[in-house]
């Protein structure tokens, strides 16, 4: 399991926007996440916003972050396919723009 | 799949639930969506309600719009939103602000996951005293006053949008702003006593246009739960969940622990489970059958062939119904007038459906079913005539002058 992608296929998302997927991440202690069936919903208890995790992958995705070094090789893990990988990474930019996860310490 | 079309099918846990607390109230609107007034005798006891708190933690609802009635005049109101609050279940209640005083002001702005929604259908005394009852403006806006000065941030003022204040949106929204509160309209549904009052209150197609274009210029930070999905059909869709939420993300809980489809739908024909039977609220939401239906595919029916059906989806079930229209048809407000054509057809034939569950103060004591009263005095020669306690002969009985 690759744990950086290849030189040049970098995403648009990166460190300048205060997202590295090559760095380790986890859910927010403040999430909680409840199962649907189309993936998850999530209630953050700091913001009191409630949004929504639309694919059982991305439910993976979050709840193993803590598990692994990087955003990378979570998605990696979570069986995302290769044509999918921008689109996740996008989806997991997103969730730590809104503290749905976070950089862990 | 889309999102919407995944909700459709209905979803482990409601997103949003109203609990209506009690059928009390102080007040008596004219357009009272539960016909509220007097309290039921069978309401949920505190512990009862601590216990439907603890199945929606354990169902991770993580927020209940609790309403009523007026919530706020059950005594144990500020135990049951602590508990809620404790248990991980976020409050917002909805109040015309008799009990919001200074004190109760501060110490809810000292308490974090409550939002407090304020009731006012009018943007002056005039206007919604007419619906709300005189001194109603007065006591709302004291309730606001009390808010803003303790700080408490951001509480919502929450309209029913008549044909008499449509035209006042502007005025609401400099009131919400100089009170640092966040403007909240909704629909006029014909429920309860709304049904009463609805072909006089309910807007006038120009003004349908008007709220939907100020809503697209203005209506960013305005909130709307969602109620005025029938709209889209104008154009444009509106922000939020275009779609009926009936037993599929939303559902209600009336103050008998009643489960109901929508909050305005308290009729027996929407009528789920009750949490006081075994299972509980989790049983009544993930096994009724009316749920199951709900949650079935529907068929546009009439609508289906229409350019709009994607948007407005035929509108909103209890406004059909108690209008006496089909549920598969348009809804009464349909922006493109089928609704009103609907409504001219209807002929003594029509069976305009009223709901069964009615505790106004104007109405006979009619809650669904006899309720069992003893009446203390029987028969002179029975012994149901001897008190048993001594507070029945004499109303002054353990009362003890104060030193």
């Amino acid at each position: 399991m690759s744990t950086k992608p290849p030189p040049g296929s970098a995403p648009e998302v990166g460190p300048a926007d205060g997202f590295d997927p090559g760095s380790a991440y986890r859910r927010s202690p403040s999430v909680a996440l409840r199962p649907e069936p189309f993936g998850a919903l999530v209630y953050h208890f700091g913001t009191r916003k409630l949004s929504f995790l639309k694919t059982p992958q991305l439910v993976d995705v979050v709840r193993n972050l803590e598990r692994y070094p990087d955003v990378h090789s979570a998605i990696a893990a979570a069986g995302v396919e290769e044509a999918q990988r921008a689109a996740y990474l996008k989806a997991v930019a997103g969730l730590a723009a809104s503290g749905t996860i976070e950089p862990r310490p | 799949m889309k999102l919407v079309d995944h909700f459709q099918y209905g979803l482990n846990s409601p997103i949003c639930l109203t609990w209506e607390l009690t059928y009390a109230c102080n007040l008596a609107c004219v357009h009272c969506l539960s016909s509220s007034g007097r309290r039921d005798p069978r309401e949920l006891s505190t512990a009862e309600c601590k216990a439907v708190v603890d199945e929606l933690q354990r169902m991770q609802v993580f927020y209940v719009n609790i309403g009523g009635g007026e919530p706020t005049v059950r005594s144990d109101f500020w135990e049951i939103l602590d508990y809620a609050i404790s248990h991980d279940v976020g409050v917002k209640f909805s109040t015309n602000g008799i009990k919001l005083d200074k004190k109760r002001a501060a110490q809810l702005a000292a308490t974090d996951y409550v939002d407090i929604q304020i009731s006012l259908d009018g943007a002056t005394a005039e206007v919604n005293d007419h619906v709300r009852g005189p001194g109603s403006y007065r006591t709302a806006l004291r309730a606001l006053e009390n808010l803003a000065e303790a700080g408490f941030q951001q509480p919502k003022i929450s309209v029913v949008m008549t044909r008499e204040n449509v035209d006042q949106l502007d005025e609401f929204k400099a009131i919400a702003d100089k009170f640092g509160a966040q403007l909240r309209i909704t629909r006029l549904r014909p429920s309860g006593r709304g049904a009463d009052v609805w072909d006089d209150l309910h807007p006038a197609p120009a003004q349908q246009r008007r709220l939907y274009d100020w809503l697209v210029a203005r209506g960013e930070d305005v909130l709307t739960g969602d109620s005025f999905f029938h709209l889209s059909a104008y154009g444009e869709a509106l922000p939020g969940l275009n779609l009926c939420g009936a037993g599929r993300v939303v559902c209600l809980i009336d103050p008998v622990g009643d489960v109901y489809a929508c909050p305005f739908a308290i009729h027996e024909n929407f009528l789920a489970g009750n949490v006081r039977s075994p299972g509980g609220f989790r049983e009544v939401w993930q096994s009724s059958e009316l749920f199951a239906e709900l949650r079935r595919p529907q068929t546009g029916g009439a609508c289906g062939g229409c350019q709009h059906f994607d948007a407005c989806q035929g509108g909103c079930m209890a406004a059909k119904f108690f209008t006496g229209l089909p549920l598969d048809g348009p809804d009464p407000e349909c922006v493109r007038g089928f609704g009103e054509q609907a409504l001219v057809a209807r002929d003594a034939s029509t069976e305009i459906p009223r709901s069964d569950v009615d505790h106004s103060r104007s109405a006979p004591r009619n809650s669904r079913g006899p309720v069992p009263v003893t009446i203390g005095v029987g028969s002179p020669d029975g012994p149901s005539a001897r008190p048993d306690r001594a507070c029945d002969t004499s109303p002054l009985a353990g009362f003890t002058a104060p030193a």
